[in-house]
């Protein structure tokens, strides 16, 4: 065997997480050697903090076990220190002696602490705080001396000085700026942090300039001396200065560096293309990270690189950061401080210890920085990263979004104050203690993960915000928080809008296309991209793409609704909520024929039945002899009445034949996800329209039409969107806004959702600004939907496969007893 | 055209044709709990018990992606070469004897037959299969 080598110099979470999304995409490719000056495995550094403090072990925060470096084929040489790189021939050299060549070389030595250069920085108790054997020192030292001396008051600092505490000592934290964590925090929250900390117990010397360490005779630290000539006692000084960039090695081979070794988009050093560096020693556009989740998104892009795909691109990362001192919280991200052409909006509580800003630049948001309550940390940060405009919500900004839904949790929106036997996952029974768990003894890093391993979040979605948090938390707060572009899913590195976008600009009819014009990594997809590729195949080209209904979930290729014991739900069509007498007989006639067990009133005004046999479906439908409800699909399911003027006393307008004209123009629409409507006869609103997806309210004078309402997960209520005059504006408006949903809409997104990304003042524009568009949107949905058959009728048409509503059953005799 | 070489010990449930590509077909059994015969990219043709391992859900309705089934009911993914979970959900789910012949999908007669209680899976400990 031939396979080229390659060659990763240290064993940290930058370089081995690379190998690992390497090893996903071409596991066989390479030949892989790591060095590793530490004694140990690849272990997660950020925390050494908690095992510091206490709350956890070193080998509770081991990564990858020797074991895994065994099941690859992974040579591991742990400490030894790689000294040399010979580029003519290709080798790298160890501190003993050792060579190994290499086709690529992979460098990920990481930083090294920045140590004050003052005199007695030599002396026995003066260390650094980067590594395993640092934190096993300052454990040592905790249990024979008092006395212990943080230089440094920034995230590092803090967090040693926290843990150095709990161990029992005596802390003093020493900092040369006014206010802590300057780099991360204003002035305000800065003072907030160390108010919380002093109240812990921890003291704080500020603008104060360290001069010089004075030993004792044994040449140990005794104590920090500074300018002004003042001394306080130290037997452990721990420098938390800063760090640099781990650049030695590299240079003396002749790599260009300048603040780290300099690399390309692909991760390429610029110097030698074979020559690869990520994490904390690479500077990628004049930056140098510290923190995972940039390191994590390098390391899919150098994968994807040393695997011969070539289309990943690193753009640098935005960041944001949280302190890991237990039940301190604070977040900040982008530019906290503001500055010229800079707004702030400030809330500040100093009773309830909450202080929140958020800089606002133009129409972006541009700096969060939070103190006390972080739940929408994630959310402003998702916001800074997309750039999304705000001016819309801006004078709800402070107040968050909250990704949290209204139930499932014991209306808790702060996981830090859940205890462990807490229910976080209300639909699959997941405690706060159960995830946290798993985060720490599998290593979980991404939500995904969270939701694989313990189905927490994996089915409403509703405790997202809640499992984030833990994340935050547990994982540290340079946990990888969703990426700038989130892939569709693991079959591609596209998102939801490349597809869309390649699919309209390449005029792409069939998922195969996709597939070959966006490189899919899998042969036929997976159960998330393949319904999705479906549906932006055939809304973005009707009557050109060809429905797969093989791609679709079984209700719509069933065209009912699937039970937990594998049977079906069938909810005919009532228009508007409207029926007879004649249709209930028919009904109660089938009940009764096929001995459907259970007969429903549903929320949306309609009939369902429960418990049909696959088998009986056909029947079913057609004894019944009414439209699909399309219950089962994502899809238009109801328009949803009160009776309005033609009965009601207080009925304005007549909301009943208003909603009957919309259901029968939008019906068999299929959508990003369902879609519902109502029409309300006055302002009392009986027809609950204020949480449906278009929401049409009667007014004395006319119609008032209301969007992106939702009843479900997370209660929203719809925004206003226009006041209308006649039932013709009615229909074309509503036509308008749910044909630029289904246009631009992402799979799975309600329109809440799809309003939430993209502005309600962009729906306006769209469809009230621009008269022609909207005309032309509406008239394209009604092409769409001509001609489109009634899938429990037009078998054929709706390629329903009847062949899936017959069981085989294998001759007779064969099934009798066997000869 | 050749017969299959031991016709007593194989049952011919369909054609390859009769079931829809990337799909399955459901073969009725004596005892109840139906076989689901799936077709893979390449007519590549695989047997399982019409069960999730899971909560029981039926396979056979579910989205087939490569050599695996997306169960219907909540998504667990299940192997169709040896009906195992793919990780890190853990089950497994009986598989059966099946092959093609001349366009014809066999199964084994006695597996046909088999109670449930007498099916395993050579992969699977028994522990996480599922019970009837």
């Amino acid at each position: 065997m031939n396979k080229p080598k390659l060659v990763l110099v240290g064993n940290g979470m930058a370089g081995v997480r690379a190998l690992e999304e390497l090893l996903k995409l071409a596991p066989d490719l390479y030949d892989i050697t790591v060095f590793g000056a530490e004694p140990h495995p690849n272990y997660n550094r950020i925390l050494l903090s908690p095992v510091l403090a206490g709350e956890q072990t070193i080998e509770q925060i081991i990564l990858n076990p020797l074991s895994w470096y065994a099941d690859n084929g992974i040579t591991l040489h742990t400490g030894k220190t790689v000294v040399e790189i010979d580029r003519i021939r290709r080798v790298v050299r160890t501190d003993d002696g050792l060579e190994a060549p290499y086709d690529r070389l992979l460098l990920a030595m990481g930083s090294l602490p920045f140590i004050l250069p003052v005199p007695g920085k030599e002396l026995d108790g003066v260390i650094a705080y980067r590594d395993i054997k640092d934190t096993e020192t300052m454990i040592d030292a905790a249990r024979a001396h008092k006395h212990a001396v943080v230089i440094g008051g920034g995230l590092l600092g803090l967090e040693a000085a926290n843990g150095l505490m709990l161990r029992g000592m005596d802390v003093t934290v020493v900092h040369i700026m006014p206010w802590l964590m300057e780099r991360q925090l204003d002035d305000v929250a800065g003072k907030l942090l160390q108010k919380s900390l002093e109240d812990r117990g921890l003291k704080f010397l500020l603008g104060a300039q360290t001069q010089a360490l004075l030993g004792n005779d044994a040449g140990r630290v005794r104590a920090v001396q500074f300018k002004d000539g003042s001394e306080i006692p130290a037997d452990l000084v721990v420098m938390a200065a800063g760090i640099r960039p781990n650049t030695a090695l590299a240079e003396s081979a002749g790599i260009h560096c300048s603040r780290g070794i300099v690399v390309t988009d692909t991760l390429q050093t610029v110097t030698d293309p074979r020559i690869y560096a990520v994490g904390e020693c690479a500077a990628h556009r004049g930056i140098a990270y510290g923190l995972v989740a940039p390191l994590f998104e390098q390391g899919k892009v150098v994968a994807n690189h040393l695997a011969q795909m070539g289309i990943g691109r690193y753009t640098g990362s935005q960041t944001s950061t949280k302190l890991k001192v237990t039940g301190i919280d604070l977040f900040s991200a982008g530019n906290f401080m503001g500055g010229e052409g800079c707004e702030d909006i400030v809330l500040s509580d100093p009773f309830s210890g909450v202080y929140k800003r958020l800089v606002v630049k133009g129409d972006q948001l541009v700096g969060a920085c939070l103190y006390g309550d972080t739940v929408d940390g994630s959310w402003y940060f998702k916001l800074l990263r997309e750039g999304r405009k705000v001016s819309d919500i801006r004078d709800k900004l402070m107040f968050g979004e909250s990704h949290l839904g209204d139930a499932g949790h014991q209306g808790q929106s702060k996981a830090q104050l859940m205890a462990d036997a807490d229910e976080v996952c209300g639909c699959n029974g997941v405690n706060k203690g159960a995830i946290c768990k798993a985060i720490k003894d599998k290593g979980l890093f991404t939500l995904e993960e969270v939701r694989k391993h313990t189905k927490a979040s994996a089915s409403c979605g509703s405790c997202t915000g809640l499992v984030e948090q833990l994340l935050m938390f547990t994982a540290g707060g340079d946990y990888s928080a969703a990426p700038k572009k989130k892939a569709l899913c693991g079959c591609t590195e596209a998102s939801h809008q490349d597809v869309r976008d390649a699919i309209r600009e390449q005029h792409l009819l069939t998922i195969a296309d996709v597939y070959a014009a966006l490189g899919w990594r899998t042969p036929n997809g997976c159960s998330s991209c393949r319904p999705a590729l479906n549906y932006y195949l055939i809304s973005t080209w009707p009557h050109e793409a060809k429905d797969d209904p093989q791609s679709r979930f079984i209700n719509e290729r069933s065209h009912a609704n699937i039970q937990k014991d594998g049977t079906y739900s069938v909810v005919p069509r009532m228009w508007g909520g409207e029926t007879s007498a004649a249709e209930l007989r028919r009904i109660a006639d089938v009940v009764d024929k096929y001995k459907i067990p259970t007969v429903k009133v549903t929320g949306g005004q309609r009939i369902d039945l429960l418990g049909v046999k696959k088998e009986d479906l056909q029947n079913v439908w057609h004894d019944i002899g009414m439209p699909s409800g399309h219950a089962y699909a994502k899809a238009l399911r109801t328009v949803k009445t009160c009776v309005g003027s033609e009965w009601c006393r207080f009925g304005t307008q007549d909301s009943t034949s208003m909603g009957k004209i919309l259901e029968r123009a939008t019906w068999r629409m299929y959508a990003p996800h369902k879609v519902k409507f109502a029409v309300s006869g006055c302002p009392r609103n009986c027809a609950e329209a204020g949480i449906k997806d278009v929401g049409i309210i009667g007014v004395d004078s006319g119609w008032e039409m209301y969007v992106a309402g939702n009843g479900g997960i997370k209660t929203e209520v719809a925004q206003f969107l226009v006041k209308l005059k006649t039932q013709e504006e009615v229909l074309e408006y509503t036509g308008a806004f749910i044909q630029l949903y289904r246009e631009e809409g992402w799979y799975l997104e309600r329109t809440v959702h799809f309003i939430a990304r993209v502005g309600l003042d962009y729906v306006k524009q769209r469809v009230l600004g621009d008269a022609a568009g909207r005309v032309a949107l509406w008239e394209r949905l009604q092409f769409a939907l001509q001609g489109e058959p009634d899938p429990w009728f037009e078998l054929d048409k709706a390629q329903v496969d009847a062949r899936q509503f017959i069981p085989i059953v294998p001759v007779a005799a064969a099934l009798g007893e066997p000869a | 055209m050749n017969a299959p070489d031991l016709p007593a010990a194989w049952t011919a449930v369909c054609a390859v044709a009769d079931i829809p590509v990337l799909g399955a077909r459901r073969v009725r059994r004596p005892d109840g709990v139906e076989i689901a015969v799936f077709r893979a990219e390449a007519d590549r043709i695989y047997a399982l018990l019409d069960r999730c391992p899971h909560k029981g859900g039926p396979l056979s309705q579910g989205i087939v992606l490569g050599d695996a089934v997306a169960c219907p009911l909540h998504n667990w993914t299940i192997r169709l070469e040896d009906g195992r979970a793919r990780e890190p959900d853990e089950g497994c789910t009986p598989t059966f004897g099946v092959k093609v012949e001349a366009g014809q999908v066999w199964l084994r007669h006695d597996e046909l037959l088999a109670p449930i209680a007498a099916m395993r899976t050579a992969h699977c400990d028994g522990a996480a299969c599922a019970e009837a």
